[in-house]
């Protein structure tokens, strides 16, 4: 008989500006079973409500980690923070 | 948050003294001036500024304040990538942004890009490509408050159009 262990990664999340508002919550600590931005996005898929999930999936919409921008699927580890951020405008 | 420190000089550019500081407190222009004008003395044969301002109107409404949030950290890298990128254009001496943040009222200065090079074509061109990109690439956010509630400002196509015109 074998014994299925699960390992899980832990990341924060955080939302900036209109975002934050959108979602009500300016960070989320997760345990992901799939440590990449996939694995993000479905976290958070099953934690936000409809409305919210799809605030922060549209076009425009940035996500880093580690305050780097990333594009499309990358993989995470343990501490990583992953930030979504809406259009900037400074100056 | 204060990070001075210099840039590395690209083959045959005068190295870059580069000030970037995102704050909350407001700034003085003439101090700023006169520090950049002691760092550079002698070799700068312009200086050239810009302030930027807030508004009380925007859109043809009333604007009771403006509130402007940034990310810790990323928010100054993002300004050094176009203090950078300038710095590779043109022959710059000495490069000052201070983009402020938190609650800020009409009238209250909200940026200043101190430039100075040792011609005032460079240092004219450097200013306003560095305002430009502030535009578009620095990161920040911006929510205006007017008498009818609040709302997040985007950047404008023109915006986009001045950056893409570098």
């Amino acid at each position: 008989m074998t014994t299925a262990t699960s390992v899980t990664t832990a990341v924060s999340v955080r939302f900036f500006a209109s975002l934050r508002e959108a979602v009500d919550r300016e960070i989320v600590e997760l345990a992901l079973d799939e440590p990449s931005i996939a694995g993000v996005r479905a976290k958070l898929a099953g934690l936000l409500t409809k409305t919210q999930f799809e605030a922060i999936d549209v076009r425009g919409v940035q996500i880093c980690v580690n305050q780097t921008i990333v594009r499309g699927d990358v993989g995470l580890e343990a501490g990583d923070e992953v930030a979504f951020l809406p259009p900037v405008t400074g100056g | 948050m204060k990070s001075p420190s210099c840039l590395p000089s690209p083959a045959g550019k005068p190295v870059v003294h580069a000030e970037i500081r995102v704050q909350t407190d407001d700034f003085d222009i003439g101090r700023e001036w006169a520090a950049c004008r002691s760092r550079c003395a002698g070799s700068a044969g312009a200086v050239v500024a810009f302030g930027g301002l807030v508004r009380d109107r925007s859109q043809d409404d009333s604007v009771r304040g403006l509130y402007l949030e940034h990310y810790p950290g990323m928010t100054e890298s993002s300004i050094r990538k176009i203090v950078d990128q300038a710095a590779t254009r043109w022959k710059l001496f000495d490069v000052v942004v201070i983009h402020r943040v938190g609650q800020l009222a009409p009238e209250d200065q909200i940026v200043l890009v101190l430039v100075a090079s040792a011609h005032r074509a460079d240092a004219f061109a450097a200013c306003e490509f560095v305002m430009d990109y502030l535009k578009t690439d620095a990161v920040f956010w911006k929510k205006e408050a007017h008498d009818g509630g609040q709302r997040w400002i985007q950047a404008t196509a023109e915006d986009r159009q001045r950056r893409q015109s570098w």
